[in-house]
């Protein structure tokens, strides 16, 4: 199966289990749950159930395109249930039935993994979930988001798309992995790998990034003051991502580094106070619509 | 007739370490539970795999055993008038028991008469107590606890389903939206929904449906399967407890398969392989029969044998996937020196104050440096020392320690060799973190020792300069582990250098640099209270007790082999009835002493003969016990000191201390104050509580 169509497997699946069919979010981020789709709707009471694909970017992971298993940008498929349904595993098993995985001929298996965002203030139980011991999702109860507690519980499922296609398509390389027919990773993604990997750790411009970290956390408070929820939520987004292209530089020290995670923390902790009280204010919508 | 009960919580996979606690959890509290509800049975036998905990108890008693209680009234004299007859408080009493006079008997209590009467409780149904089982559930501790959906329990994991069965009747209970039931459920994949029939038939109907319930049973199979295929294969499988144990909890139903990877990986450092095989995939290594790594690997899967295969190529694939991500890091990072990586660790933080990695290890040098001196070693040996201590670190910044940060040293250790280092430089790199807890071997070479010795004492002077003192549970430096390590190598290696001297060179060395720190004689107290602290817990380890360890420690830690003979002694002498005499006799002396700070001697002054002799004795003394404590011989030590026990008894019998002429008493004074001063050097052994049986 290429990896068009296991996204494709993988939406249709999902949307007959009535989660929204989303986008990816058009703002840098090291991870799924880092969409404003994910963490900003996992809190408060309204129910949430949503799908989507978010290519999601780790600087310090670049490796030129050398190295057969990391990337600077790998792709997740990421699914959003709240409250977390009764059936969730067996949901997700019959998701990998859908992909062709029949468990019968494999080893799968929920390894105990505890999740923990400290940058956003998050914290989840749950598992990895091993196929033939090779980690293909990462399985989670949210227990706390941007500082609040999570409730009702949204439970997250995150698959990695390369390592499942690595899988499914038995490939040892990612680069050689089928995006669709007669298409590889390695004609969409080389380049970019390669050319991201040496702007990060050789060329990035230290002095402009510092400078737009220091902006950005500006503009994402000033935003807040104003009760702009989304808007200041982006900059946030901004300030993480330009924070991992200093990290992966190697320019912040250990001691610099928690200093900057807990100003970007405080930043989500009150953007998470924020949406839910707005939210509130609107009177929980989808929550009325729910009961309609 | 008695029947049996099956209490069954089904949930979403138990982390595997929680699971033997939770399941004797399980069966101690549904044991306190039946006892506490007087309900009576035979056996409870419990079960657990990382989907279930379950217990079985057998023949339970269909009512609970009644119960026959003394119900205490009031005093006879209130119930019985001036006539002897009942009084309304007592025909009240009976009442409210559901009795009559007739039933009334008296005893006494402390002294007064009571009335009282029997009643019998009689047993409840068990069926009906059964639900109580709920709070049992409940109940069970985890390590790690969670909600889910809208519920509002705390527990492990989600409770998927609960069954609950007294014969083939459900007890019916509800704990956070699951209602019991007769039914339970197999193997994930392999197995069904069960509708059980019995209790009894639990581990059976499980067993067929590929669910194996009883941990000691999944764990023998996977140690049968890994010793077939030793035998099968000729190799020698090591299996490690920890990991077994981890093993047989994540699976029900174990089918053990060995698995190959390339041999060109066995040349990387055998610990990333161990690694990545033990604590990535939980795989057991295997092993050669003379004990060399081989390129293979034994896998338990949670399943049956069906296609074992493809499980078998999927294991390998991910295990050849992390291996080869390790090689690419071993590649890259010999294409570097070792002066490469140090420039790298000036760019490491270690602590804003104190500087980055590499002024670290620069002080680090410079005490390895003096150390070997006041050592007396050999140039080579310090030089190799030295070289040790320049390079201890380099091994951070590669990209195999970034990955595999458990291997701190270990991977050092394997590119110094590579990089063409000496092999006792290269084994000091690896030892210099020993002891890395508290039952951790320490290095093995001496330049190990020395450079572990510098770097503990860099670190945790440095911290106590700067304010970083460990308190309560806070120690993020490991300070506390890291002292004890000092000490305990001093004392193995039994090296002539007191801790305060090293305390000294360490100090000057950041007063030296510069380094922006607290005022220093505070710093120094507490750093000599820190130490203290940890001297008396390895005085502690060879059983001293708290006087001796005082009376030892009074005016120092010294030399702590020393200072542990000197405890050893001591500790022997405190029950030792000959030694009586002379402990009364220093004791007597340091006593006096301490009324006075006279210490000059004018010998043409002393009267008596007593006072005379007393004097020679203490000069021979003195010259011998200097000898004897500069050669740490404490037995011999305390020995010399013995020498004046004689002479003080018959100074104190013929000569009044305190004598009109001041003169001759401040030269009694003084005799007494020097004698003292020697006997503090060795110990205060006013400080001893004597225990000399008479």
């Amino acid at each position: 199966m290429k990896i068009q169509e296991m996204i494709l497997t993988l939406q249709k699946y999902w949307s007959d289990q009535d989660c929204i069919l989303m986008q990816a979010y058009d703002v840098e981020k090291g991870a799924g749950t880092m969409s404003p789709m994910t963490l900003l709707r996992s809190l408060g009471p309204e129910p949430w159930n949503v799908a989507y694909v978010e290519p999601s970017r780790r600087p310090a992971d670049g490796r030129y395109g050398q190295n057969p298993n990391r990337l600077y940008q790998h792709h997740q498929f990421q699914v959003i249930m709240k409250p977390s349904p009764d059936n969730i595993q067996e949901l997700y098993l019959d998701s990998l039935k859908a992909l062709g995985i029949n468990p019968l001929e494999h080893d799968i298996r929920f390894v105990e993994d505890n999740w923990e965002n400290p940058t956003l203030g998050a914290a989840g139980l749950g598992w990895e979930v091993w196929l033939d011991g090779m980690e293909i999702t990462q399985f989670t109860y949210f227990q706390q988001i941007g500082g609040l507690e999570a409730s009702p519980v949204t439970v997250e499922l995150t698959y990695g798309i390369e390592r499942l296609a690595s899988y499914i398509q038995d490939k040892e390389n990612v680069f050689d992995l089928e995006w669709t027919d007669g298409v590889t990773v390695k004609d969409i993604f080389f380049q970019p790998e390669y050319e991201h990997s040496k702007y990060t750790f050789e060329e990035s411009n230290t002095d402009m990034l510092f400078k737009l970290f220091s902006m950005y956390e500006k503009e994402a408070k000033a935003t807040m003051e104003k009760g702009l929820v989304f808007p200041s939520y982006d900059y946030v987004l901004k300030c993480s991502h330009t924070f991992n292209l200093l990290d992966a530089k190697g320019v912040i020290s250990v001691t610099e580094r928690t200093g900057y995670i807990s100003r970007i923390r405080n930043l989500a902790r009150n953007i998470a106070k924020a949406y839910v009280a707005e939210r509130e204010g609107l009177g929980f919508p989808m929550l009325t619509k729910e009961a309609e | 007739m008695a029947k049996d009960v099956l209490f069954e919580i089904g949930l979403e996979e138990l982390p595997a370490r929680f699971i033997d606690k939770a399941e004797s959890q399980l069966i101690s509290k549904t044991k306190d539970w039946l006892d506490e509800l007087r309900i009576s049975y035979d056996s409870i036998t419990s079960f657990s795999t990382p989907r279930r905990l379950a217990v079985l108890i057998k023949d339970v008693a269909e009512t609970q055993t009644s119960l026959e209680e003394e119900v205490k009234g009031p005093a006879v004299k209130i119930a019985k008038d001036d006539e002897g007859s009942w009084t309304k408080a007592a025909i009240g009493f009976t009442k409210g028991q559901g009795k009559t006079v007739e039933d009334i008997y008296t005893k006494e209590i402390k002294g007064t008469k009571y009335i009282f009467v029997k009643n019998q409780v009689i047993g409840k149904d068990t069926y009906e107590l059964l639900p109580t089982f709920k709070g049992i559930i409940e109940s069970i501790q985890f390590p790690k606890n969670m909600r889910w959906a809208e519920q509002s329990l705390r527990y492990a994991r989600p409770i998927r389903w609960i069954a609950a069965l007294y014969e083939d009747q459900v007890i019916p209970f509800e704990i956070a939206d699951v209602t019991t039931s007769n039914f339970t459920f197999g193997h994930r994949f392999l197995g069904s929904k069960i509708i059980l029939k019995s209790p009894t038939d639990y581990q059976f109907d499980l067993k067929d449906n590929y669910v194996i319930s009883d941990p000691n049973e999944r764990e023998h199979l996977i140690t049968e399967g890994i010793i077939q295929i030793e035998k099968e294969y000729g190799f020698q499988i090591p299996i490690d407890n920890g990991l077994l144990n981890e093993v047989r909890n994540l699976v029900e139903y174990p089918t053990v398969f060995i698995g190959s990877y390339e041999e060109s990986f066995l040349k990387l450092p055998s610990d990333v392989l161990i690694i990545s095989m033990k604590e990535h995939q939980r795989y057991f290594p295997v092993k050669s029969k003379n004990g060399e790594l081989l390129p293979y690997f034994v896998g338990v899967r949670n399943g049956d044998d069906k296609a074992l295969n493809t499980v078998i190529k999927g294991n390998e694939k991910v295990l050849h996937a992390r291996l080869s991500d390790a090689q690419f890091f071993f590649e890259e990072d010999q294409k570097h020196s070792i002066d490469y990586y140090l420039e790298k660790l000036e760019r490491v933080v270690f602590q804003e104050k104190l500087g980055t990695i590499s002024d670290k290890v620069s002080r680090v040098v410079r005490i390895t440096d003096q150390l070997a001196q006041q050592l007396n070693l050999s140039e080579e040996t310090k030089e190799k020392a030295v070289r040790a201590a320049e390079i201890c670190k380099f091994d951070l910044p590669t990209n195999m320690v970034n990955e595999f940060t458990e291997l701190q040293g270990i991977i050092g250790q394997t590119y110094a060799l590579n990089f063409g280092e000496a092999k006792e430089v290269a084994k000091a790199v690896a030892d210099h973190y020993l002891p890395v807890h508290a039952d951790d071997r320490l290095p093995e070479n001496i330049e190990g020792a020395i450079v572990s010795v510098a770097d503990k004492l860099d670190t945790i002077v440095g911290c106590i300069s700067v304010g970083l003192t460990p308190t309560g549970s806070q120690d993020p430096y490991g300070l506390r582990r890291q002292s004890v390590g000092i000490l305990k190598i001093l004392k193995e290696n039994k090296w002539n250098i007191t801790v305060e001297s090293l305390l000294d060179l360490t100090q000057n060395l950041f007063r030296d640099q510069a380094i922006e720190q607290n005022d220093i004689n505070k710093v120094r107290n507490e750093l000599e209270q820190f130490f203290g602290l940890r001297a008396t817990y390895i005085l502690k380890e060879v059983k001293a007790e708290q006087d001796v360890i005082q009376s030892v420690l009074h005016q120092e830690i010294g030399i702590i082999a020393y200072t542990l003979a000197k405890a050893s002694i001591l500790s022997r002498k405190r029950n030792d009835h000959d030694f009586k005499s002379v402990q009364q006799a220093l004791v007597r002396v340091i006593n006096l002493s301490k009324k006075t700070n006279q210490n000059t001697i004018n010998p043409d002054l002393f009267e008596t003969p007593s006072e005379k002799e007393l004097y020679q004795v203490y000069l021979a003394v003195k010259d011998s016990y200097i000898n004897s404590n500069s050669n740490q011989q404490a037995e011999d030590a305390l020995l010399q000191l013995g020498k004046l026990a004689e002479p003080i008894h018959n100074f104190f019998e013929h000569n009044m201390v305190m004598a009109d002429d001041d003169q001759i008493r401040n030269n009694r004074l003084s005799l007494l104050n020097l004698i003292a001063t020697l006997t503090f050097d060795f110990a205060d052994l006013s400080a001893i509580e004597w225990k000399q049986q008479f």
